[in-house]
């Protein structure tokens, strides 16, 4: 049965569209077939970090205003099997995202994929309504700081008060988060809220936690989601990050600061 | 622990902790304010009109105001009487009721 999941955060420029690339590019890489949808119509940005803005010619509005069908407007990946693509209008705004609209692809996108990530946009308005309205999943993504942590908590109660399982009463939304942009080296010197502090305050299971790394902006720039650069540490985390959201035991990584000073390298000789 | 740590300075609440208590209140509110719609306007009005029976005010003179502290809330409830009419017994004034309750 295909899954819908979402990756939200009620604010901006936190991660959700880097974490939606390396996610779903996670879930095909373990052979299931998934669909990234970009949800920020206006403001479409998925295609570039995945890659694939040149083969764009319809797109997510397109194909809910009945100009195309579902089939011409996915873009498959060319690098990894069961993966594809479905980017947004440029031109449009979210009040074309009609509620019958979204759920008609969905329920076509569910026939054939195992898994179908929703990409929010930010906000709490019709765009981020549409992409957690049919989720059976949620990513909460959100960085160490205090308005990313407040408007996760606020994207929570939108969850779950007006998702489809709220308001049909059914098993709430799973939620998960995923808290990125982590910096070891600040926590430690007590000048960023440390991952236990995050989960204290939001109290919902940690999927994972991303730490801030330059290959992430490395990676955008070529249009490779980060996860494909298995030498990273962001693209190591995130590959955890999948295996523990398909339920397998992954200790966390890349927390604790990487000792490398001399005295340090000093003191592990004689030790 | 490393023996680094005895060179830094003695602990005070780093800014991260007060990210974190600043959050839990903030989050505390705003959770409990979720589920109840804001009746303050419809609490203003209903009292001016229970005042009014009594005593003619007019409608600016009352106002009411919500406080959220940790743990409690304040509710205070500011009620402007006319000035007395003269040789009359000193009375009225500002009044001031404060009713105080777990929010
Ligand atoms: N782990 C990370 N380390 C460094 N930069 C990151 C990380 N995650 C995201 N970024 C950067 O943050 C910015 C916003 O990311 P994006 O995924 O577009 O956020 P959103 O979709 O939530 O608006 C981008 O410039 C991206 O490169
Ligand atoms: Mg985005």
């Amino acid at each position: 049965m295909a899954k819908i999941i979402v990756m939200t955060s009620g604010k901006g420029g936190v991660g959700k569209t880097t974490s939606s690339a390396a996610f779903g590019t996670g879930l095909a890489l373990r052979g299931f077939k998934t669909c990234i949808i970009d949800f920020d119509v206006g403001l479409r940005n998925l295609d570039l970090i995945m890659g694939c803005e040149r083969r764009v010619v319809f797109d997510f509005i397109n194909v809910i205003n009945g100009e195309a069908r579902l089939s011409q407007a996915l873009i498959k990946d060319k690098r990894v099997e069961n993966l594809f693509i479905l980017p947004t209008s440029q031109t449009r705004d979210k009040d074309a995202l009609t509620e019958a609209g979204v759920e008609k692809i969905l329920n076509e996108l569910k026939k054939e994929f195992d898994y179908i990530i929703c990409d929010s946009p930010a906000g709490i308005e019709r765009g981020a309504l549409m992409a957690l309205y049919f989720a059976d999943h949620a990513i909460i993504v959100t960085n160490p700081e205090v308005s990313s942590v407040r408007d996760s908590d606020r994207i929570l109660g939108v969850i779950q008060a007006k998702s489809r399982r709220a308001e049909k009463g059914e098993e709430p939304v799973q939620e998960h988060l995923l808290v990125t942009r982590y910096d070891p080296e600040r926590v430690e010197k007590g000048e960023m809220l440390k991952v236990e502090d995050v989960l204290e305050i939001l109290a919902i299971p940690l999927l994972g936690i991303i730490p801030e790394s330059p290959a992430v902006l490395r990676a955008s720039n070529v249009g490779m989601p980060v996860v494909l650069d298995d030498k990273s540490n962001a693209g190591q985390a995130y590959s955890d990050a999948v295996g523990r959201f398909l339920g397998e035991k992954i200790e966390h990584r890349f927390v604790k600061v990487e000792k490398k000073g001399f005295f340090d390298r000093l003191l592990r000789r004689t030790a | 622990m490393s023996i680094f740590d005895f060179f830094r300075t003695p602990k005070k609440a780093s800014a991260a902790d007060q990210a974190k208590e600043r959050l839990q209140i903030v989050l505390a509110h705003e959770r409990a304010g979720r589920d109840s719609p804001d009746f303050l306007p419809q609490l203003q009005k209903e009292l001016l009109d229970v005042i009014k029976k009594y005593v003619s005010i007019d409608d600016d003179k009352v106002a009411v105001k919500l406080d959220r502290a940790s743990g409690y809330s304040t509710l205070e409830v500011n009620v402007e009487l006319p000035a007395p009419a003269k040789g009359a017994a000193r009375s009225g004034g500002a009044g001031k009721v404060a009713a105080a309750g777990k929010a």
